[in-house]
């Protein structure tokens, strides 16, 4: 069982939600695996994807990991809806609530966005990736592929390399594997990292060597050609240089260790192509365990949204916004 | 008109008067302050219990029109203004049109005198349009009735300009009230850069970028001899700057504003927009250093930057949120609770920093609650508990963190030139 209504970041899940939910990813990839065994448990259920920002691939990822439980997935074309006409985040995320929606995915540039449609709404709310706080799916899908294949987090040691301080991906995979018990190392040039992420509970270094080294899991991560623009590293060869990973760089981390990409990759950028296609890499499985981590998410909040309906529970948070702005367009 | 005061401590830090008086005050001057006053009056109050204090004055408050009456009116901002003890406030200048000229002064002028229940001081923009270019009409606005100049809600980025707007101003005994941002070093940070904005995974807008503006201001203002306010003081190292700058004996006077001597960034952990301002809420090193600073008077004035805001432009993504928060009805309380109950400051030093200070700084005859002087008192129940409710704000805005926080010291009294606007808690 899932403590709150929404999914808004990997910092709100307690270890035991986390580990549930992993569990139940497990019966789900099973689903995906089977045809047989797929149970319409979302049957009457929608789910409605709300994309501020592209990304075709973690859309795709949630409408088949509803369509594969039963639900009714739809998406509201944010480029040509209302949205685009300047309608409020909060007036869209009411208009859809009433209209009797059960879960919303929201991807937006701005952090803490899904929080704010969050308390605006009686549906739940899915993070899908909000400015530079988290993308919790897609920490999930990483921790499930690192527990499927090492079996426990206890002292697993985990690199992060690339530009840490834009990435939401690195800070809920930071908030994630360190509950669970892990040692993650984040690495990259010094104008792509913060200090403060040592307070999260991360080691920070800008000696990509020394993050590598022993790692059980080495995680790359996007670098976006504008951030060179804005001054934050001098170019692109450079980059690849200093920072890029390759055959020789991934020899210091152990034998054994995992290559994970949350993709798409610049190949040759931040990682090379030998070891991209090498025997490493998981980095095509990451993204059918994103369908069973998202079936697994849909399931468990569908599961609580049954148990909760005519009980008025403490799990149906309190909307603080909603009711300010009741009383204060009373009082004029 | 007759006002009589009885049994209240009365409050002066002009003439260091602190005991229990009766205060007479006769067509809107105070007449007598004496042990016993046996005169008849229109009105007794009795404020046994409470302080008697001059009227509260702040030197920096958005009121919004002309341009953004949605948000606040001259006669809204100056309801919330007298619920809050105020009977002076200067507005800023930063509306739409910017105050940059006579005209707009004396519309201002004339708004207040018909709608305002306290006194209302306009401030003029330092450039045209804020735009940072041209200075404004500095000199037609000092004879309008401007008390100040000040480009808040940015810096002036140009030294060169701002260097000449000091020279200039200097002409008219003009102080000038800095708002200190460095936008080069901003970013697009919506928060104080550190550990919860890393934890909450938003821009950070570290201390630097005020820091750098303090440090070249100071420097500006002892070269050309202006008389320099820094606004909104919110860093350790800011208040570091200032407090070199006074030892040197230099010019420089600074406010702090109550939300952030009150709360931490820690407040922004739910990404509620109402915690979002700038400068923004600081960690708690800095708010202890504005806590000694206030303490060895480096800071000699609290000031509320009341920046009302629509629901619609707060209850919404943070980084997108309008920053700013409401503060004329909370100051005073947050003051006795935060720094008069925490003994960082007696009640006589609460009430110079919020009200003989301010008048100093503007060069105005108020601040002060003596015999012969103009009737502006405020009457505080320091032992009051309650619960902030945005609800009861008479702002047009109900944007404030302090929603729902305990809070003591409540004002019962607002008396401007002789007339009573707030009475017993209740606006007239
Ligand atoms: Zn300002
Ligand atoms: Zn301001």
């Amino acid at each position: 069982m899932l403590r709150s209504k929404d999914i808004l970041g990997i910092r709100d899940l307690s270890s035991e939600e986390i580990i549930h939910i992993l569990e139940t990813a497990k019966d789900m990839k099973e689903r995906i695996e089977n045809k047989k065994i797929r149970e319409k448990s979302l049957k009457n259920f929608s789910v409605v994807t709300l994309f501020y920002e592209n990304s075709t691939r973690t859309k795709m990822s949630f409408a088949l990991a509803g369509e594969y439980l039963g639900a009714d997935v739809s998406d509201l074309g944010v480029a040509t809806s209302s949205v685009n006409k300047g309608e409020s985040l909060v007036d869209t995320g009411i208009t859809l609530d009433q209209m009797g929606i059960d879960i919303m995915v929201i991807r937006h540039s701005m952090s803490g966005a899904a929080n704010v449609l969050a308390r605006n709404v009686k549906a739940s709310v899915i993070n899908a990736g909000d400015g530079v706080n988290e993308h919790p799916t897609q920490a999930l899908l990483d921790l499930y592929t690192m527990y499927e294949k090492k079996k426990s987090f206890k002292d697993l040691k985990v690199a992060i390399i690339g530009d840490i301080i834009h990435s939401r991906v690195a800070r809920s995979n930071v908030f994630g594997l360190t509950k669970l018990g892990a040692n993650v190392v984040v690495g990259g040039p010094s104008t792509l990292i913060s200090k403060n992420m040592e307070c999260l509970g991360a080691k920070v270094t800008t000696d990509i060597k020394e993050a590598l080294k022993d790692a059980d899991i080495v995680m790359g991560l996007r670098i976006q050609l504008e951030r060179q623009k804005g001054g934050l590293f001098p170019d692109l060869r450079e980059y690849r240089d200093l920072f890029g990973i390759d055959e020789e760089m991934l020899k210091y981390a152990k034998p054994d260790a995992l290559l994970m990409h949350p993709g798409p990759v610049n190949r040759g950028i931040e990682l090379s192509t030998e070891i991209i296609d090498g025997p490493q890499s998981v980095i095509n499985e990451q993204v059918k365990n994103g369908v069973a981590v998202r079936m697994a998410l849909l399931h468990l909040l569908a599961e609580g949204r049954k148990n909760n309906e005519d009980i008025d529970s403490e799990w149906t948070y309190t909307r603080p916004y909603i009711q300010n702005r009741w009383n204060q367009r009373c009082i004029g | 008109m007759k006002i009589l005061i009885q049994n209240g401590r009365i409050l002066d830090p002009i003439s260091k008067t602190d005991g229990i008086k009766d205060v007479l005050v006769e067509n809107g001057v105070i007449t007598a302050i004496e042990e016993k006053i046996t005169a008849s009056a229109d009105q007794i109050i009795d404020a046994k219990g409470c302080w008697v204090t001059p009227g509260l004055i702040d030197v920096h408050v958005h009121l919004r029109e002309p341009g953004y009456e949605y948000k606040e009116t001259i006669k809204t901002g100056s309801r919330a203004a007298a619920k809050g003890g105020f009977t002076t406030i200067c507005c800023m200048p930063n509306t739409n049109p910017v105050i940059d000229n006579e005209i707009l002064v004396e519309y201002i002028k004339m708004k207040a005198e018909r709608e305002a229940i306290v006194n209302v001081l306009p401030i003029g923009s330092i450039t045209k349009g804020q735009k940072g270019e041209e200075l404004s009409n500095i000199g037609k606005m000092a004879q309008a009735g401007i008390c100040a100049i000040s480009e808040d809600g940015k810096s002036v980025m140009n030294a060169g300009l701002l260097k000449k707007a000091m020279k200039y101003a200097n002409m008219f005994n003009l102080p000038v009230l800095s708002h200190c941002e460095d936008n080069t070093l901003v970013g697009g940070g919506v928060m104080n850069a550190g550990e919860m904005a890393e934890r909450v995974g938003m821009k950070g807008i570290g201390a630097d970028s005020e820091e750098v503006i303090v440090a070249r201001d100071i420097i500006l203002a002892r070269n050309t001899g202006a008389r320099l306010h820094i606004c909104h003081i919110s860093t350790s190292g800011s208040v570091q700057l200032v407090r070199e700058a006074k030892l040197r004996g230099e010019n420089v006077s600074a406010e702090v504003c109550p939300h952030h001597f009150s709360l931490t960034d820690e407040a922004v952990e739910g990404y509620d927009a109402n915690t979002k301002m700038n400068p923004p809420l600081r960690s708690a090193k800095d708010v202890e250093s504005l806590k000694e600073g206030l303490k060895d008077n480096t800071i000699e004035i609290i000031a509320t930057d009341h920046a009302p805001h629509h629901i619609d432009e707060k209850n919404c993504e943070y980084d997108r949120a309008a920053f700013g928060i409401v503060g004329l009805e909370t100051a005073l309380p947050l003051g006795i609770t935060h720094l008069v109950e925490d003994n960082i400051l007696t009640p006589m030093e609460l009430i110079e920093k919020m009200s003989t200070n301010p008048a100093k700084l503007l060069g105005i005859d108020k601040g002060s609650i003596q015999v012969g002087k103009i009737a502006d008192i405020t009457i505080i129940d320091p032992n009051e508990e309650y619960e902030i409710d945005v609800n009861t704000f008479a702002s047009k805005s109900k944007n404030s963190p302090f929603h729902g926080h305990r809070v003591k010291g409540k004002v019962k009294y607002t008396i401007v030139n002789g007339k009573i606007v707030l009475n017993d808690g209740e606006l007239i």
